[in-house]
């Protein structure tokens, strides 16, 4: 961290000496210091770290919720809230309300914006109404809407300064994801996988909201902001039109690869990193060839757009496995790298210059679709992991139910982002530990109506009770350290402190803290509801806290139900397992933790 | 049939079953009475599942397992358990009729305010929808009567040659 914050350091003078005063700088400048939360990832390289220390490891287990806020919301609360100053900003889901919440005041509301948005892109969201928070920058707080709307808004009052409609929610493309601010520029993705929509990473100019660049996941080079010789895909350039050059006919019309997840930056190499979700339909047979770029990691240029490389997954999908996961940028000794948690069980770590992958190996010791990702560069099968048959949708064909494939449509791990302790060396990784069956027929397409194709039953691996882990990671070995059970889903994201403290949500509502060399758990506390938000920390009047929205939600919503389908089944679980909704229901609140007074 | 004609005259059905009366008629005994083109049918013409004492499952309660987990289960959960953000279908179908049932898959529902903001959309346009509309009903019914468990029918009849016919005009059918 430590080093990186030199880096950064070095990186916005250099920006300074051009003569520009880019938002970046100052972003750089506020993530430097841990007393504010300035980034829903907490800093530009997705490391969500902080190096507070007041609560650790001695003492978290004396942690107590020191004020709560209710946010009037009752549906999946992802993302988490921000601190820029003494001023608290959080969304909630749809109507995707923004409060600035006054921390000298125990939370009093300073302002709030409440945008009217057609209720009708509600059910155009494949999986709740939820909203991974909104971004800061320029004096701005910027709020990317369900159906789409990208909004500026006045840090201090609320105002409006400026919107843009990014998409067409009666097409199927929606909200989702948090927005970026990168240099004078702001970024947002789009969601819709599931009602084939084509996906794409857009650019705003962060004083006017004028559109300045949109780079897609497929279509020709003029719309993937790609160049046949320059653009690399493992170390290859990667030819024309490779965006649509691997699908059958005009389907990359309609192909997906949705963007609806993090997007990380590196200012030296001044490169942003992102993933692309599925390629539509959930049908292999329909859509026959690699799909590029769906399932792709892209490195772009932040004020071109243009495409440095791109590093595909998993070609020709047959499982759901998003490549939208977040990108955790960090230094080994001799690379930069960066390291990735897919949803497809292998946590990857990939030269972030070249995009040459150099470790690929499973967190989740129960992935079976493929046997290994081939990292010979001379093999065939090159950066490519190599599918068992047994377990392939498209090998087995449409109407049949192909069993057991782990992990899960949901994969390892979902969006739900990861941290990084540069002191442990160790990634955090919220994780989910469920498999599927998956059974694919034919569809017809229908702009704004589901396009899915594929039937799925999901339930925890043979012989287990629980349907999650909290992993820590070692990125250079490609090994798990340690592994902790959870009966859910951990669909928290995980905050890593210099206190030897990491921190997650779970479910069943709890906000837990381990130790971060042990796993051990040092603290757990009951919130209202299940929590899928993220974990924030800060400092105010020299305190530091902890902060989490609970409002269980989300695809992990559906895990409210989800569970065991059939005593028969012989699955080890029955008894030991019930469902989600025996712990918690809606709910949707902010909790604000710290150690008591007088400690 | 044509899925807009479809659409009028349940549209009106449902019209007329709201505004007739203040409760509408209950969904009745699913037990099925007799077979039309493959689909069975209780005593007041609705269509039922039919699961024999083996647990073998009738062709439409299978199709409607699938069907139901492609384009509901998203939402509505695994199995018509619900989720955090609708409501669980095995219950809802103990009180909603096959009239009802269609015109809110047709024409969609909302359910705003109290921080909930539940929307079901209009499905009248989707093929992949409305191809099964009575597979999914058959499905769910044998669920809300509790005829079937959780997850995917073990066994189930032959697919009626009348229903492969029936899907593939629907599909070639514009909408």
């Amino acid at each position: 961290m430590r080093k990186f914050l030199l880096m950064s350091c070095v990186g916005g003078f250099a920006l300074l000496a051009n003569g520009a005063a880019f938002a970046n700088e100052e972003l750089i400048q506020l993530s430097k210091d841990p007393k504010q939360w300035v980034m829903p990832t907490g800093d530009y390289f997705n490391q969500r770290f902080s190096k507070l220390s007041q609560i650790n490891s001695d003492n978290v287990k004396r942690l107590v919720p020191l004020w709560t806020f209710s946010t009037g919301v009752l549906r999946g609360h992802e993302g988490g809230p921000l601190v820029i100053g003494h001023v608290m900003y959080f969304s909630t889901p749809f109507p995707n309300i923004v409060y600035a919440l006054d921390l000298n005041h125990d939370g009093k509301i300073l302002w709030k914006y409440e945008p009217k948005q057609d209720p009708n892109v509600i059910p155009v969201m494949c999986c709740d109404t939820v909203n991974r928070g909104v971004a800061y920058g320029d004096g701005k707080i910027f709020l990317h809407q369900a159906d789409t709307t990208l909004v500026a808004l006045d840090a201090r009052t609320g105002a409006v300064v400026w919107s843009v409609k990014n998409g067409d929610p009666s097409r199927g493309e929606t909200g989702t994801s948090a927005p970026y601010v990168v240099k004078d520029k702001v970024l947002v993705g789009i969601s819709g996988g599931e009602f084939g929509v084509r996906g794409s990473v857009t650019a705003y100019d962060i004083k006017t909201g004028k559109r300045v660049w949109r780079g897609y996941s497929m279509g020709p080079d003029s719309d993937t902001l790609m160049d046949p010789q320059k653009t690399t895909h493992l170390g290859k350039p990667v030819g024309v039109d490779s965006g649509i050059t691997t699908w059958k006919g005009d389907q990359w019309k309609i192909g997906g690869g949705a963007t609806w997840g993090w997007i990380s930056y590196d200012p030296e190499l001044d490169l942003i990193y992102y993933g692309s979700g599925n390629p539509s339909t959930w049908n292999p047979k329909q859509r026959p060839g690699d799909n590029r770029w769906s399932m792709t990691i892209w490195a772009r240029n932040p004020d071109t757009g243009m495409t440095k490389w791109v590093y595909q997954l998993t070609p020709h999908d047959e499982w759901d496995y998003d490549a939208i996961n977040e990108m955790i940028l960090v230094n080994q000794e001799m690379r930069k790298v960066l390291v990735h948690f897919d949803r497809n069980g292998f946590a990857y770590t990939i030269d972030r210059e070249t995009g040459e992958p150099l470790v690929a190996e499973k967190y989740d010791p129960v992935v079976n679709w493929a046997s290994k990702v081939d990292l010979d560069k001379n093999s065939p099968t090159y950066g490519r992991p190599l599918v068992v048959k047994e377990y392939s949708t498209e090998a087995n064909g449409e109407d049949v139910n192909t069993q057991g494939i782990c992990p899960a449509a949901l994969g390892s791990k979902d969006q739900q982002p990861a941290a990084y302790s540069p002191e442990t060396g160790l990634f955090y990784v919220p994780a989910n530990h469920v498999c599927m069956d998956y059974e694919p027929f034919r569809v017809s397409y229908t702009a704004g109506q589901p396009y899915v194709g594929a039937t799925l039953s999901m339930y925890p691996p043979k012989g287990e009770t629980n349907m999650g882990n909290f992993t820590a990671w070692d990125a250079k070995a490609g090994k798990i350290i340690w592994q902790k059970k959870e009966l859910f889903s951990v669909w928290s994201g995980a905050l890593a402190t210099a206190g030897n403290v990491v921190f997650y949500g779970t479910l069943e509502g709890y906000l837990k803290a381990v130790d971060a060399r042990t796993g051990d758990e040092l603290f757990k506390f009951k919130t209202p509801s299940g929590i899928i938000g993220n974990v924030s920390t800060y400092e105010h009047n020299g305190k530091q806290y902890v902060a989490v929205l609970s409002g269980v939600g989300g695809w992990a919503g559906i895990g409210l139900a989800a569970g065991l389908t059939k005593a028969t089944e012989g699955l080890g679980a029955v008894g030991g397992y019930a469902g989600l909704a025996n712990y918690t229901a809606l709910g949707g609140q902010l909790t604000v933790f710290g150690l008591p007074s007088g400690l | 049939m044509h899925i807009s004609s479809m659409v009028q005259a349940v549209s009106i059905a449902i019209l007329v079953a709201f505004t007739a009366t203040a409760k509408a008629e209950a969904p009745g005994d699913p037990k099925a009475v007799k077979q039309e083109k493959g689909k069975y049918l209780d005593a007041k013409g609705d269509p039922t599942f039919n699961v024999k004492p083996d647990g073998t499952v009738d062709w439409y309660t299978y199709s409607g397992f699938r069907r139901y987990h492609s384009e509901c289960h998203v939402c509505h959960g695994p199995d018509g358990e619900g989720s955090t953000y609708a409501p669980a279908l095995k219950d809802s179908m103990k009180t909603l009729n096959y009239a009802e049932y269609y015109g809110i898959v047709v024409g969609g529902k909302q359910d705003l305010g109290g921080g909930e903001n539940k929307v079901m959309p209009a499905l009248g346009d989707n093929k992949n929808v409305m191809c099964y509309v009575d597979d999914i009903y058959i499905y769910l019914r044998a669920r809300s009567m509790d005829a079937i468990g959780r997850g995917r029918p073990e066994k189930h009849e032959e697919k009626p040659a009348q229903a492969a016919e029936f899907e593939q005009s629907c599909f070639a059918e514009k909408s």
